[in-house]
């Protein structure tokens, strides 16, 4: 297998683009992997074997030339970067979509999955990214939601309620079937989906991005979990673009780029920067190289700042800190701890309820209005943490998103009218200097990828030159080509002696840029950590945990629990 | 990706398309005309015939095509701020107090030019008030823009019906009408513009608030494409979250636009009070207001657009009267079930064609290396 990664790194190293007839050289070096793994052929037939799968979306081929083979009860990584075609693939798998052509063979026999109910009835079960339960009923009812048994529930439940005891005592795999799931950790929430997959019967389990909203603990428990579906004779198919989950928890790992699949590796054999590389085609620097802050002085100042959502719910719970001139602060938490509407009030797009906010030592009105020109007067800067849905309007082209936010400065034209030449030529300059790609000024934001999105929205809050900058995951959905860049900028920016309030839920990223960390939880930063605090300490922060002096190495599992049991 | 968002060539777009969904129509309506026992070829010609063919027939498609350019520019402005104007038939109606106020007021002292400049006021501020209730409603309170101005049409209705009663009626008369207006009250007529300069065109109800509607056509495309409140309205309409994110006052956006909006509306009694009528009327407005929807629709709510789905309704609108008058089997009702039809193809499904056509297009381009 060693050798069949050898003969491919030559066309992966600076090579974007396949072509065709290298792309048979791939396929062929799958099919070799394939029966590497599966030594006694008649005894061992994969779970899964996708044979030639292609599926393009108008011009765009999503899926191109797939070949994948799986074996029976084995955890099968599938990892690339966004738009790389892993979740096309897997709705291909689940019935979702259709592919154009290629075969899809489930235990050794060709199938046809026109739509989920045959996926389903075939054992594929799938654990979506975002969880498709419904929040206000019980566990229970959203187990047997679909497969009630009749048109009477009592039967079905009654069947429903033994058949989950069972489920949770081979699997481990607890959880109180009467719990309403809206008041469920998302851990547990993850968890009903699972026991929904195999309440239905799936000996295959397709697990989309499963991490992105768990704890450090909690994965960790979630992957003993699939640990243990395995050892039971389950099939797992797990997406992600965590290298990390894929060489701690998986027993192969395919590689997918650009819609094609690059190669499939023993993780045993395999590293995480050899991965990298294979998933971007080229040498990939993963460590941030920065020296030590030196903080000047102070930015933005935020003391017992207080928000309360539309629902009446406190999100943020009298939160204080302050950001130094030369610094980056990180956020850490799990997502839906409060971050996103500490961020949005700070920076001017919710009020607060309480609290006083001060840039350059002023104090801005934060409880009566919600103004983010007046912020990014004061020299604040915003990058959101969701570019889709605030930070570009995708449907404006590049030139249009360049002055959002920035819409009154008096260089984009004197009174009514916008002058569009000033824009233009401001757009094309900062698209050559943060390498926007393609650097059309002209081009719709929904055309370009990702990561230039990202630089884009990057491009226009950075080259403001603002006093402090707020970024919110600044490299969700990015390439890892790009997070590089994007770091790089990051830690010139500190050095060029601004402020920057990092907001991230990839504790790598927190870890890897701040000055300082602090941890949120429930609304309330749970506590303040150097930049070399470890990972099991600041993932027992996240969890709620706030005196982490006995830092032991087991303390990470019952931690879960937990939360769970609240 | 899906198809629905896939480009094709701009002329794809603005050209083929329309034109399609425009055959589309007429095959469906030449059906129904087959099935009353009647040649669809012939419908066709005295329907061309009758709006294009002479030139009293043009001039009443374009005072027709006035009426529609105005009320589509008015629901295609609140469209770009991602609101359903459905209110252009009352705010065009109350308009026409502003009109029939500033002609009643002035016509008897100083000729039209004089006048028209407070009538074209009248109307602008009329219209805008009437939208601007509504307006209020939905950015303070929350209020859904599509109910209230569906009610405030039918507000507009008993207040102008009390208002011609009441107030405008002549003593002595039985019609709920103004008086009319004097020379100084009434807009020239094409005929008569052309008249002074020696060009004989036989007389029509058009007149020059047609030069109003086109002047408005550029008002609306830069208002929307190269200021900066035309800016906020696009960015509010596309993507609300990225207005708050921008800065931007969407109260004030929500008010402004729906003011444009109705002082756009309010117009079309330019065209019908003070130039065709000279009088106020009940129940002037007839559908317009209506018909507007579909024509921003059409029209892709781009200055452009509308133009040429105003001149088409106006087609439809006098050619259809004409053609009811030569063919007596084909009622003023089926006249109505062909406009009917075609808005069913512009409008509600005009990406009937549209995958089809995707896949012609990008067939003939493979470019890979695109993000899926």
């Amino acid at each position: 297998m060693r050798g069949g990664w050898n003969r491919r790194e030559g066309l992966i190293n600076g090579d974007f683009i396949l072509h065709l007839d290298e792309q048979a050289t791939a396929r062929g070096g799958d099919g070799s992997g394939a029966n590497g793994s599966g030594t006694g052929q008649s005894a061992d037939v994969p779970a899964i074997r996708l044979v030639g799968i292609e599926k393009r979306f108008g011009p765009v081929f999503a899926n191109r030339n797939i070949d994948l083979t799986v074996a029976k009860g084995s955890i099968h990584g599938i990892i690339g970067e966004n738009g790389a075609g892993k979740s096309t693939l897997m709705s291909i798998l689940y019935g979702f979509y259709q592919a154009d052509s290629g075969d899809i063979y489930v235990n050794g026999k060709r199938q046809k999955i026109p739509d989920s109910q045959k996926a389903i009835a075939i054992g594929i079960g799938m654990v979506h990214q975002h969880f498709m339960l419904v929040e206000n009923f019980s566990v229970l009812e959203n187990v047997v939601l679909g497969v009630e048994g009749g048109a009477l529930l009592g039967k079905g439940m009654d069947k429903a309620r033994s058949e989950l005891k069972r489920l949770a005592e081979e699997y481990d795999l607890r959880i109180d079937p009467e719990a309403i799931v809206e008041e469920l950790p998302v851990g547990l929430q993850q968890r009903v989906e699972i026991l929904k997959a195999l309440y239905r019967g799936a000996d295959i389990l397709i697990l989309d991005e499963p991490t992105g909203v768990l704890t450090p603990a909690e994965a960790d428990h979630l992957f003993r979990i699939l640990g243990q579906l395995r050892d039971q004779g389950k099939t797992i198919l797990l997406i992600t673009h965590k290298l990390r989950e894929i060489m701690a928890i998986t027993d192969r790992v395919s590689v997918m780029r650009r819609g094609e699949m690059v190669g499939s590796v023993h993780t045993a054999e395999t590293s995480v920067e050899q991965l990298a590389e294979m998933m971007v085609g080229r040498h990939v620097l993963l460590n941030v190289e920065k020296t030590e802050s030196k903080p000047g002085d102070e930015i933005l100042s935020v003391e017992h700042l207080t928000v309360i959502d539309k629902r009446g719910v406190k999100r943020v719970k009298d939160v204080s800190f302050s950001v130094h001139a030369g610094e980056i602060v990180g956020i850490a938490g799990v997502s839906g701890n409060g971050q996103s509407e500490l961020m949005e009030a700070v920076a001017g797009m919710i009020t607060a309820s309480n609290g006083t906010v001060r840039i350059n030592g002023e104090a801005v009105d934060v409880t009566s209005k919600a103004d983010a020109l007046e912020r990014r007067h004061r020299g604040m800067a915003h990058v959101p943490e969701d570019r889709h849905r605030t930070g570009l309007v995708t449907k404006f082209p590049a030139r249009e998103n360049m002055i959002l936010g920035y819409q009154d400065q008096k260089k984009y034209g004197q009174g009514t009218f916008l002058d569009l030449g000033a824009i233009l030529k401001e757009t094309e300059e900062f698209m050559v200097d943060f390498d926007v790609r393609p650097p059309d000024p002209n081009l719709k934001a929904a055309n370009f990828s990702g990561g230039n999105q990202q630089k884009l929205v990057l491009a226009r809050e950075m080259e403001r030159n603002p006093d402090i900058l707020i970024v919110g995951q600044p490299t969700r959905g990015v390439d890892i080509g790009a997070i590089e860049f994007i770091h790089k900028r990051l830690i010139e920016m500190r050095d060029a002696g601004k402020a920057i309030l990092l907001v991230s839920v990839e504790l790598d990223e927190i870890r890897s840029l701040s000055d300082r960390i602090l941890v949120m939880f429930d609304g309330t930063i749970v506590g303040e950590r150097p930049a070399g605090a470890s990972e099991q300490e600041l993932g027992l922060m996240m969890a709620g945990i706030a005196d982490t002096s006995g830092v032991a190495d087991k303390a990470a599992t019952p931690s879960a629990d937990t939360v769970g049991a609240e | 990706m899906s198809a629905q968002n896939a480009k094709l060539p701009r002329w794809v777009d603005y050209g083929l398309i329309p034109l399609l969904n425009l055959t589309a129509a007429l095959l469906v309506s030449g059906l129904v005309v087959l099935l009353i026992g009647e040649n669809p070829l012939e419908a066709v010609y005295w329907l061309v015939q009758g709006s294009l063919g002479y030139s009293e027939g043009v001039g009443f498609t374009l005072y027709y095509t006035t009426n529609f350019i105005f009320t589509g520019l008015a629901v295609a402005v609140a469209a770009h701020a991602g609101m359903f104007n459905i209110g252009g038939e009352g705010q065009a109606y109350v308009g026409g107090l502003g009109v029939t106020l500033a002609c009643l007021a002035l016509d008897h002292y100083v000729p039209w030019y004089v006048t028209f400049p407070f009538a074209l006021l009248g109307a602008v501020l009329f219209g805008a008030a009437w939208a601007a209730i509504p307006a209020y409603l939905q950015a303070k309170r929350g209020s859904h823009i599509v109910i209230t101005t569906i009610m405030f049409n039918f507000i507009s209705y008993s207040l102008m019906a009390y208002l011609l009663v009441e107030v405008f009626k002549q003593p002595g008369s039985m019609q709920p009408e103004s008086r009319t207006f004097l020379e100084g009250g009434r807009l020239p007529f094409i005929h008569d513009v052309a008249g002074w300069f020696g060009i004989k065109m036989a007389s029509s109800p058009l007149n020059l608030s047609f030069v109003v509607a086109l002047l408005a056509c550029v008002f609306v495309w830069a208002l929307i494409w190269r200021t900066r409140l035309g800016y906020a309205i696009r960015t509010f309409g596309t993507n609300p979250d990225a207005a708050v994110y921008a800065g931007m006052n969407l109260s004030r956006i929500i008010i402004i636009t729906m003011m444009i909006s109705g002082g756009l509306a309010g117009l079309m009694a330019l065209n019908e009070v003070m130039g065709a009528q000279n009088r106020l009327l009940l129940d002037y407005v007839t559908g317009y207001g209506f018909v507007g929807i579909a024509v921003a629709l059409m029209g892709r709510s781009h200055p452009v657009g509308i133009i040429m789905a105003s001149i088409l309704f106006g087609m439809l609108y006098q050619g259809g009267a004409e053609l009811a008058f030569e063919m007596p089997k084909i009622t003023r009702d089926m006249i109505i079930s062909i406009q009917g039809l075609v808005i069913l193809f512009a409008g509600a499904m005009e990406h009937m064609f549209r995958p089809a056509l995707v896949r012609i297009f990008t067939s003939r381009s493979d470019d890979l290396g695109q993000e899926a």
